[in-house]
């Protein structure tokens, strides 16, 4: 049997002439302590990416890419599909984990010095994957064809839509006509499934390649400073001395890691299920509250927490900056130390752009800045700010409420965040100032003073001045005081 | 036969006859590839190039005028005048409709003027609220508080044989607001 297989493998090699190449490459020898778990993320993308070919295609079975069925046949690969349900949280998660991936794999290429002499252009091809990457991401969220891919797509428009004189030829270019409808969703579908995957093949072809031809990373070692006119005899030198064959010396480790990290994205389809689709792409159904998927959360929250005239510079020029300042990377600090040891500010730079993203992603979870829509109708106002309160009081509770100040205003821990929370606002403000917040708005507050009779505005802020701890008692204007007494009868204030 | 590279160039500096043909085949197909480009570029921007010959934008009707009430602000829904096989719901666009006073009115876009939200009527406090970001515009649209930095978008309108009529067709973003395609800024625009 054996001799059999033998026999029509080298018949195969005969005519292919493959295996030695094939040997070459996997045999070739590496730096031996770069058989490490810190060099695993790479292969670990490349398996992801074939797992999302693989889920992809067979969504494609099933899936409809028009705007008119695109979700019915969602719900039925969730539904009706046998383990549809699996393949498509598989690529949902799958999704998740590549981005995660991705980025680990560069933070550690960054940490490590790969991008210096002579790998650059593989740094920048790594760039590009990653912007497919999230491409990809993007894409595959529209291909959910639900509430949120409809909304997210006008969100991209109107960002799109701000480019200087373009913007408008960008807008109708991005949604193939004048808004989002059926060609929208099927030249997503065009960049989801053909174009973006077909540039990514290409891309990460080259990537390996040049992994192979150049050599995998060593291990930094501070002190060990990378020169262009030595670095490669040294390398060589080292492959030499300390060289071990990738097969089977380091490869061990990404196979379990790649077998690990599929074994996870299965674990998480199994136990959470695949994502959406929410409610049906109507448009006239507006009662929906957008956000993007986890990795683009943090743009929601940038967008909301910039201000208002920055905005458009701000998502104009930072973008590409980013891009320009990663591909430049590798030419501005192709030599020197690529030990993290002796790289203090790649450290710190690394660790601010997690933290930023990180806080940033987690604002936008809670979204404090979004009004809670419902908090007027749905929650009521604590007991304990009614209790004992007059008549005046609870009708400027209920104007309170009726308004839709919970909207954005909160009473013990519940309403909107938009706004300050108001449980203490009368230590804050006087009894004019109350009346000056409401009525003129002002300080991101939309000014009430057309919409509330003089009637309702007076009830409104005897309420607000209720609010105080019982033990602090609210702010008062001394002139005011002053002035009123000096305004009374004398009679009446002598004792 | 000689084994010389077609292309190589050749070493007294004169064309031999294959170089010819090898270059004269480089450009054919080269002009091969102009005439096909031509097609299929304009194929690719043709959702660009439409909307700037003949325009994306015509008049649809609302509702008869009695159906919005005076002084009260309703949801409407119209289809989008220009509709495709594949669109299913997409067309359905719903819009607020304010009515001012006898013929007077004024129809937003349901999207937030930041970024494209659908926005929310809120009669009680007279306040449109967007979900997204927080922005709040005054019943007029003119913007209230939040990131937007100008009004709600309008549709221009015009009331025909009691029927309420806007034109419409094109997704309104900040970068080509409806009304500044037509020619007349909105009241409420900065």
């Amino acid at each position: 049997m054996r001799i059999m297989i033998g026999k029509i493998g080298e018949w195969f090699d005969h005519r292919l002439q493959l295996a030695a190449p094939i040997r070459e490459a996997v045999e070739h020898p590496v730096p031996r302590n770069t058989a490490s778990w810190f060099y695993v993320f790479g292969s670990a993308a490349l398996t992801v990416f074939l797992l999302q070919l693989v889920t992809g295609i067979l969504l494609a079975l099933i899936y409809v890419p028009s705007a008119g069925e695109a979700w019915s046949s969602l719900q039925a690969l969730n539904h009706q599909v046998a383990l549809g349900w699996f393949i498509r949280a598989m690529h949902g998660w799958g999704s998740n984990f590549m981005v995660a991936i991705v980025l680990i794999h560069m933070t550690q290429v960054f940490l490590f010095g790969a991008h210096k002499f002579p790998r650059e252009l593989t740094w920048i091809i790594g760039v590009f994957l990653l912007l497919m990457t999230l491409g990809m991401a993007f894409t595959g969220q529209v291909l959910r064809f639900d509430q949120d891919a409809y909304w997210g797509l006008g969100i991209g428009a109107s960002i799109a839509s701000r480019v200087p004189i373009l913007g408008p030829a960008v807008v109708k270019l991005m949604l193939g006509g004048p808004i989002i409808a059926g060609a929208t969703l099927s030249r997503f579908f065009a960049l989801h499934v053909f174009v973006i995957p077909g540039m990514l093949i290409a891309f990460v072809s080259l990537h390996l390649l040049m992994v192979l031809k150049l050599g995998i990373n060593e291990w930094p070692m501070p002190g060990r400073i990378v020169k262009r006119e030595t670095y490669e005899a040294q390398y060589h030198a080292l492959t030499k001395s300390e060289g071990a064959p990738f097969l089977p010396y380091a490869i061990w480790k990404d196979m379990f890691f790649a077998a690990f990290i599929i074994l996870a994205i299965a674990a998480c389809a199994y136990y959470f299920g695949p994502f959406g689709p929410t409610g049906q792409p109507d448009p006239t159904v507006i009662q929906t509250a957008p956000k993007p998927d986890y990795f683009f959360l943090w743009l929601y929250a940038l967008l909301s927490l910039l201000p208002p005239s920055l905005e458009t510079p701000f998502l104009l020029i930072v973008p590409p900056l980013v891009i320009i300042g990663l591909i430049l990377l590798p030419f501005l600090s192709g030599e020197g130390e690529k030990s993290w040891k002796r790289r203090p500010i790649a450290v710190v730079t690394v660790l601010m752009i997690a933290i930023t993203l990180g806080t940033f992603t987690r604002m936008a979870q809670l979204a404090p800045w979004s009004p809670r829509m419902n908090a007027w109708s749905g929650e009521p106002v604590p007991d304990r700010y009614i209790h004992g309160t007059t008549a005046l009081e609870r009708q400027g509770a209920l104007v309170f409420q009726v308004k839709q100040c919970r909207n954005c205003h909160s009473l013990g821990d519940s309403g909107g965040q938009r706004g300050p929370a108001l449980d203490s606002v009368a230590v804050r403000l006087t009894q004019d100032q109350l009346i000056r917040q409401v009525v003129q708005g002002g300080g991101n507050m939309p000014a009430y003073g057309n919409n509330l009779s003089p009637a309702e505005t007076t009830a409104l802020v005897a309420f607000l001045e209720t609010l105080h701890p019982a033990a602090q008692s609210p702010a008062r204007d001394a002139a005011r005081d002053l002035a009123l007494s000096e305004s009374k009868p004398k009679s009446a204030t002598q004792p | 036969m000689s084994t010389k590279p077609v292309l190589a160039p050749s070493t007294d500096g004169t064309l031999s006859r294959r170089r010819f043909f090898a270059k004269l085949g480089i450009l054919f197909n080269g002009f091969a590839a102009m005439v096909v480009a031509v097609p299929v570029v304009g194929f690719l921007f043709s959702s660009v190039t439409r909307g700037r010959t003949n325009g994306y934008l015509s008049w649809v009707p609302l509702g008869r005028i009695d159906e919005f009430p005076e002084g009260e602000t309703r949801l409407a829904t119209f289809r989008n005048p220009n509709v495709m096989p594949t669109d299913g719901k997409t067309v359905d666009t719903p819009c607020w409709v304010r009515h001012v006073a006898g013929e007077k009115f004024q129809v937003f876009a349901i999207n937030c003027a930041h970024l494209g939200c659908p926005v929310r009527w809120f009669p009680q406090s007279g306040l449109f609220m967007c979900p997204c970001h927080g922005g709040a515009y005054y019943r007029d649209g003119a913007r209230a508080s939040g990131p937007p930095e100008r009004g709600l978008f309008e549709y221009p309108y015009k009331v025909e044989n009691g029927l309420v009529t806007i034109q419409a067709g094109e997704l309104p973003t900040p970068g080509a607001a409806i009304a500044s395609l037509t020619g007349e800024k909105p009241p409420c625009a900065s």
